[in-house]
């Protein structure tokens, strides 16, 4: 292997993606957690974690830099590094909706939860699912894995119109329920967001194998569609 | 890919042996005029004897053998009614190696077109020619100064401002820059898009960057099979799809450097 050195830092820096993906991962369980148990300093630990997130993502792109500057990659290589460097900025904004959902949970103050948590907590759990195996795929470069994993982003769509319709009706029955169902909303929108992100990892797990630059699923037309009345 | 631009050169079928020995093997390739093409490959590929099999100077080693066609717009190169030399007045050559006469810079310049009984105004060409080869304003007060005092980078603008006087419509360029430090060398890529508006260029080099930053087309040049050693093209195409997707396996072990 003529460039061993280089491929050495290359599975450096895989490795340094997927922990800024566990961190990312861990976040999202923690901060719907904190939400369910209205744990204000559990949210303020996200807080915290989100900063760590946000370094790891540069101290990744300054690595990624310099291999780019000194390493020259080409082909494979250069689809890889300009794919992680999309990945983690994916990865980062994550961390930001697990921060927006600690935020609103701060911000709740003693307000109670207008109704327990269970399909939240789903989404989430099905969040990490998919992250955490579209992060597997990248690391493997299997882009049939990758290709296979955007559909389930259904399910979350799915779980998101269920929780939206629960909460109109909330508002429907008592206008005055307007504020807590927003939060609850808000939390949901931005657990959708995030398997949308998945999409675009998978995307580029597809490319860095294919070299196709492309959109496995539309998944925000899909879910747009469903909302038409 | 190439329906856009006229085509320069084409070879069909090139096949060169020095003696008994098979040096290109079967090369089909068509060259898009006023477009850079970069020929890439490991030492040893043959990339040299195929630049060198489009002017003919092949024919200068006593042993070598061309079969095959190797057209300039429609015109075979190889027709034995074709002077070679009168080849090589349309098909011109920048050498790795810096090679200007022991003369002055006016006169390397004018050297060709006096040859070739050139009736305009000398001067004329002289600057025409060295402004084209962006040396013009180094060296306008010293036209005078011997070749030979010139710097290394300013010795191969030079050589190009001289092949550049006897107004060919190809430039073959083989490992222009490898023995210039890197402003040279830039100085050289900058040149030669600045040439391109109105030559066809040709560049062997093994400096892949190089490759990816100056040229628009690549060849990919490779021993034809495992245990010869005859060189053939087994990849060509935009240099943007080269080096970000190429399609054959072993372009892509060569450009990511695990090959070669």
């Amino acid at each position: 292997m003529l460039r061993k050195t280089f491929e050495t830092e290359i599975q450096q820096v895989k490795d340094e993606v997927l922990v800024l993906g566990s961190m990312v991962e861990q976040a999202i369980l923690n901060t719907v957690e904190a939400l369910k148990k209205r744990d204000i300093k559990a949210s303020e630990e996200i807080l915290k974690a989100d900063k760590l997130i946000n370094q790891k993502r540069f101290d990744i792109e300054n690595k990624l830099m310099i291999l780019i500057a000194t390493q020259q990659p080409m082909a494979r290589d250069l689809r890889l590094l300009a794919s992680c460097m999309e990945i983690i900025s994916e990865l980062e904004r994550m961390g930001d909706y697990a921060k927006g959902i600690a935020n609103i949970n701060i911000r709740m103050g003693d307000d109670p939860l207008l109704k327990p948590l269970i399909d939240i907590p789903r989404m989430a759990q099905k969040d990490v699912d998919m992250l955490h195996r579209a992060l597997t795929a990248f690391v493997n470069e299997d882009a049939e894995t990758a290709k296979a994993i955007p559909v389930e982003d259904d399910e979350v769509d799915a779980l998101y119109n269920q929780i939206y319709r629960e909460l109109m009706t909330f508002i429907i029955q008592d206008p005055k329920t307007i504020e807590r169902a927003n939060w609850l909303l808000w939390v949901a929108h931005n657990l959708e967001r995030v398997a949308d992100r998945v999409t675009n990892i998978c995307e580029r797990t597809v490319f860095i194998v294919t070299g196709e630059m492309a959109e496995i699923k539309a998944t925000d037309d899909e879910f747009w569609k469903s909302q038409k009345k | 890919m190439l329906e856009q631009h006229e085509i320069a050169l084409s070879v069909k079928n090139l096949n060169v042996y020095y003696g008994g020995f098979h040096a290109l093997d079967n090369i089909s390739l068509e060259i898009p005029a006023r477009q850079i093409t970069a020929i890439i490959g490991p030492s040893g590929c043959g990339k040299s004897t195929f630049l060198r099999c489009f002017n003919r100077m092949n024919d200068l080693v006593p042993t070598a053998r061309v079969e095959g066609t190797a057209l300039f717009y429609g015109q075979n190169i190889y027709d034995p009614k074709i002077n070679p030399v009168e080849v090589r007045r349309h098909i011109g050559m920048v050498f790795q190696k810096p090679n200007p006469f022991p003369k002055s810079i006016y006169e390397n310049v004018a050297y060709g077109a006096r040859i070739n009984g050139y009736k305009g105004d000398m001067d004329e060409l002289v600057e025409r020619s060295l402004r084209a080869a962006a040396l013009w304003d180094e060296v306008k007060d010293n036209l005078k100064k011997s070749a030979l005092a010139l710097s290394g980078g300013q010795q191969q603008r030079l050589c190009i401002a001289r092949a550049i006087a006897v107004e060919p419509q190809v430039i073959l360029m083989d490992e222009p820059a490898s023995a210039l430090d890197p402003i040279a060398t830039l100085k050289i890529e900058e040149l030669m898009q600045e040439l391109k508006k109105f030559y066809t260029i040709v560049i062997v080099t093994h400096n892949m960057q190089q490759a990816a930053r100056v040229s628009d087309y690549t060849a990919m040049m490779m021993l034809s099979k495992e245990g010869s050693r005859a060189g053939t093209v087994i990849e060509f195409g935009p240099t943007s799809q080269i080096f970000t997707k190429p399609k054959d396996k072993r372009t892509e072990d060569y450009v990511t450097g695990r090959f070669g």
